[in-house]
């Protein structure tokens, strides 16, 4: 082992603790009335970070394989740490609010240290790394869904998420242990080729399952997250569904995959009922919400739903729809919940029927956030119509037409939902619509890369054909 | 040819005066020289004695690792499409001259939803083919719900919604058939020349015909999915009824043809019958609706259903003759129906009702729109010298060459309608151009504007030019027709 150059596979983790560590110190030297300043401090040090994550490092595992480096796992952290620099710059005027100014610090913090623990779980090797990092990334969000703690919204989502995490870990754990009464070991790569349809390992396997789709807020294990996001500040709540998300659903993937590949056929019947039910629930519960965060709550449980799909597709071409959809998830969940949290700032208002009229004062948020329900719902010519056929293609793949019938006629179903924002927003008249007002900058910057990720992520077929090799190597 | 259409779009995005309208005249004038060169293009390289299926095919490689690749091209069948969106559009443009509220948009939007129409019909991949579908549908939401009279909003998504979930049947359609392009280890294709080269089995032929058919079917009005239909054309405003019930149904009849018939034959013919039986349906049902309605719009959408159910009718007969008279009806009835919309428009424009009860004697105060009525309505009657009778006769003659019970009945129920059809366009004729007039306020009327007359001959010389020549169309598609037909007949024994 050549040290320096190995421990360079960890950078994504190394520049983040880095990082976090740094902001915590200087958090010391700003007080008072400069405490602002550590927002810009951040952001242009998280900034420099995400670049220079972008080097790419190559292949291979350290202590023993307890971690595992690789292109594809480089390139899911990328996604995950440019999905925290758009929620970064979509924070800084709710950060500069009086309440919040003297806690940034923590804010970034934070979410540094959660995003560490997701890429140590992307990078896992064995199932002890995998459940320090699931820790990690879990604990500190109660601490920030509770971030208004002047709210008891707020506190009670906070409080809501602790328990149900330290439940759902507490059955992961379970499961775990179970798999590894069954095959003796805790690494992926022994226990990829002794597991079998044991009792015991799939009893194991489903307890894990349950485990990680209270992450992905899967149904029948999504309750808490209607709650949790309409509780949190609107920047949290982005953080949850898109950054904690996606990382749960390249985590999940990956182990179906190493892990679990000798009993594809179990997982793929258990993911066969988890994505009808979820799809269907999510999207006959979004009908009806009328509280954006919610509303995107259930939304992105529908688009839990759909990415089950592409998971079920195994191999490179399920691999790679993953990655891609979650791109693409991200930029656009981003501008919607950037356009949902530019309103708030500006008006206070946090419902789709406050919105109505908005083209006529602020035609350019309109514009974006209908590009955003497009996407979501699946329309070309935006990035979300790829993404999703890319998820169809590879359920396809492997014969279950059954299934995608069920999902594009839930596709059809949610384009109601989403359509009913851009009625809002377009068609329905009122006297009173949100005044014309202008966003701080570092917002504007944000949505101005999310409108360009949803417009240019499709039509670019390099990106696809990049995960594709990237996933290709390996799958 | 996708390229004018693009530019169209830079130019609209570029300006934004009330010049907004005379670019987009421009624009679309260019589109209809550019098609009407195309036709001419295109007979030209056939008389050459050009053999190859499609012409002008362009061929860009997308996604590399799914196989899916951005092809265009066209054969006869695309060049008579292309040739009538752009002629609809064109009217469509000046028949919504006088848009004041969000003119803009309005006209971008507009736009758009031809882009996608001319993108599906000169798509030779299932993946741009299905994505232009979409592209084509969505702007109709925004179009009808922010542009629309009425119960728009209500419209706009009971449309949207079943023509989305038409797609959707369709999306299973399209990737069960590019899972079958490759029997044994070949390399899967969406493209629908290589595939129609292929034999797909029949058991997922069973499963993803009907998928298809049905798929495209709600875009073209299959009873029972065909509810959306009337109320989205009395809700849109003009330009949108004419492009919709002038392009967009025919966008689903053409998908019909050439994506579930052409690709699944052994399906298409064991499932004939159900169809058959579903567009004879359309057909009747379709023209009785007309009668009854007392809205203009709604009297044009029920006849439309019934048109366009004839177009489907006679696709399924599946023989030349009768596959040709498709055809030529989804450019007659595009044409014709595009004109009875344009007209409808500019007299609610003028009278601010659309309820035929409610008004009478038109034909005193504004002779010019009333005489295009008439003539629109007789070219709906199928009279001769208009495109409707060479189509319907066409239609009729290749479905009676079908000599059982079951194909002779369904053909004279549907060629009874005919008579229904005259019920309706004579009662309307007689109710509201004739007679006395039943307003005051109709006696100020004007008669039709310059744009407005540029509008309506714009359709008019197409329509009696088709029906005065039909065999130069009649040519462009024939052509065409025959690997179809050849496909068919492999299965026919």
């Amino acid at each position: 082992m050549s040290g320096f150059h190995d421990i360079l596979l960890m950078k994504h983790e190394l520049l983040l603790v880095i990082s976090a560590l740094v902001i915590i110190i200087a958090d010391l030297f700003y007080s008072g009335n400069n405490k602002s300043g550590i927002i810009n401090f951040s952001l242009v040090l998280f900034f420099i970070v995400t670049v220079i994550s972008f080097v790419p490092t190559g292949t291979g595992n350290l202590f023993g394989g307890a971690f595992q480096g690789s292109s594809l796992t480089d390139f899911m952290k990328d996604i995950l740490n440019v999905a925290v620099l758009i929620i970064f710059l979509q924070s800084e005027s709710y950060l500069k609010k009086p309440d919040n100014v003297e806690k940034v610090g923590e804010f970034f913090a934070i979410i540094l240290m959660t995003i560490v623990g997701m890429d140590f779980m992307i990078s896992a090797g064995d199932f002890l790394t995998f459940f320090i990092g699931l820790e990690t990334a879990s604990i500190p969000v109660a601490g920030l869904t509770a971030y208004d703690r002047y709210k008891s919204k707020s506190a009670e989502a906070g409080v809501k998420l602790i328990l149900l995490s330290a439940l759902s870990s507490g059955v992961l754990l379970f499961g775990l242990s179970m798999i590894y009464g069954a095959t003796g070991s805790i690494y992926f790569v022994d226990i990829a080729s002794k597991v079998t349809t044991s009792p015991l390992i799939v009893i194991g396997f489903i307890f894990f399952v349950s485990g990680m789709a209270f992450k992905l807020s899967l149904v029948p294990f999504h309750l808490w997250a209607a709650d949790v996001y309409e509780g949190s500040p609107v920047n949290v709540t982005s953080f949850l569904s898109v950054v904690s998300k996606g990382a749960a659903a390249f985590i999940f993937t990956i182990v179906l995959f190493t892990v679990f590949k000798n009993i594809v056929h179990v997982w793929q019947d258990v993911l066969y009922a988890l994505a009808v039910l979820t799809m269907t629930i999510g999207n006959l519960f979004a009908l009806r919400q009328d509280n954006i965060k919610r509303f995107l709550a259930f939304s992105s449980i529908a688009q839990a739903g759909y990415i089950l799909l592409g998971i079920m597709g195994t191999g490179a071409l399920g691999m790679t729809s993953i990655v891609y959809f979650i791109l693409i998830y991200v930029f656009t969940n981003l501008a919607a919940f950037g356009v949902a949290a530019a309103i708030y700032n500006a008006s206070g208002i946090e419902n789709i029927s406050g919105y109505k009229n908005l083209y006529s004062t602020n035609p350019k948020l309109s514009l974006l956030m209908m590009l955003a329900m497009f996407s979501l719902a699946g329309i070309p010519p935006v990035a979300g119509f790829f993404g999703k056929f890319f998820l169809f293609t590879s359920a396809g793949s492997k014969g279950y037409f059954i299934l995608v019938l069920i999902a594009v006629i839930n596709a059809t179903i949610s384009l109601y939902y989403y359509l009913m924002v851009v009625k809002s927003m377009f068609i329905d008249k009122t006297d009173t619509p949100i005044v014309t007002f202008k966003s701080s900058v570092p917002m504007r910057i944000s949505l101005v890369i999310c409108a360009i990720g949803i417009l240019s992520v499709g039509f670019f077929s390099g990106i696809f054909e990049y995960i594709m090799s990237l996933s290709s190597i390996i799958f | 040819m996708i390229i004018p259409v693009l530019t169209v779009i830079g130019i609209l995005f570029s300006n934004n005066l009330k010049g907004t309208r005379v670019i987009s005249a421009i624009g679309m004038g260019v589109q209809l020289l550019l098609s009407a060169y195309l036709v001419f293009y295109y007979l030209a390289v056939k008389g050459t004695g050009n053999l190859h299926e499609m012409i002008m095919v362009s061929d860009h490689m997308w996604f590399p690792s799914l196989n899916i690749h951005y092809v265009v091209g066209v054969d006869g069948i695309a060049v008579a499409m292309i040739a009538l969106t752009a002629i609809i559009t064109f009217a469509g443009i000046f028949a919504s001259w006088e848009m004041k509220n969000l003119h803009r948009e309005f006209f971008i939007t507009l736009i758009l939803l031809a882009t996608g129409v001319f993108g599906f019909f000169i798509s030779l991949d299932l993946f741009t083919m299905f994505l232009f579908y979409e592209l084509a549908v969505i702007p109709m939401y925004l179009l009808i719900g922010i542009w629309g009279t009425g119960p728009k909003e209500a419209s706009a998504m009971k449309l949207t919604l079943m023509l989305m979930a038409g797609s959707a049947l369709l999306l299973v359609g399209i990737l069960g058939l590019y899972f079958n392009s490759a029997p044994g280890s070949g390399q899967y294709t969406f493209n629908i020349l290589e595939i129609s080269k292929v034999h797909i089995p029949i058991t997922a032929q069973r499963l993803f015909f009907p998928l298809t058919f049905i798929g495209f079917g709600v875009l073209g009005a299959l009873f029972p999915f065909h509810t959306w239909s009337p109320d989205g054309h009395a809700s849109a405003p003009t330009a949108v009824s004419m492009l919709h019930a002038g392009v967009l149904m025919k966008l689903g009849a053409y998908g019909c043809f050439r994506v579930a018939m052409f690709l699944m034959p052994e399906a298409a013919h064991e499932m004939a019958w159900v169809f058959i039986i579903l567009t004879s349906i359309s057909v009747v049902y379709g023209a009785f609706g007309a009668i009854k309605q007392k809205d203009l719009k709604y009297i044009n959408a029920y006849s439309s259903v019934s048109h366009v159910g004839l177009i489907l009718f006679a696709l399924l007969m599946m023989n030349k003759v009768a596959v040709d008279g498709a055809i030529l009806q989804m450019i007659s009835h595009g044409l014709m129906t595009a004109l009875f919309f344009a007209l409808i428009g500019m007299i609610y424009g003028r009278t601010h009702t659309r309820d035929i009860t409610k008004m009478g004697g038109l034909m005193k105060v504004i002779p010019f729109l009333s005489v295009m009525y008439v003539i629109a309505g007789f070219a709906s009657l199928g009279l001769p010298g208009f495109s409707g009778f060479v189509a319907e006769m066409t239609i009729f003659v290749g479905a009676f060459q079908h000599s059982d019970m079951f194909h002779r009945v369904a053909t004279i129920l549907v060629v009874s309608s005919i008579v229904v059809t005259a019920v309706y366009v004579l009662r309307v004729v007689g109710i509201l151009l004739l007679g006395p007039i039943k307003h005051e306020e109709h006696l100020k009327l004007q008669d039709a504007k310059w744009y407005e007359r540029l509008s309506t001959i714009t359709l008019l010389t197409a329509i009696t030019g088709i029906g005065i020549l039909p065999l130069w169309l009649s040519d462009t598609i024939l052509g065409s027709l025959q690997p179809f037909v050849e496909k068919l007949a492999v299965f026919l024994n």
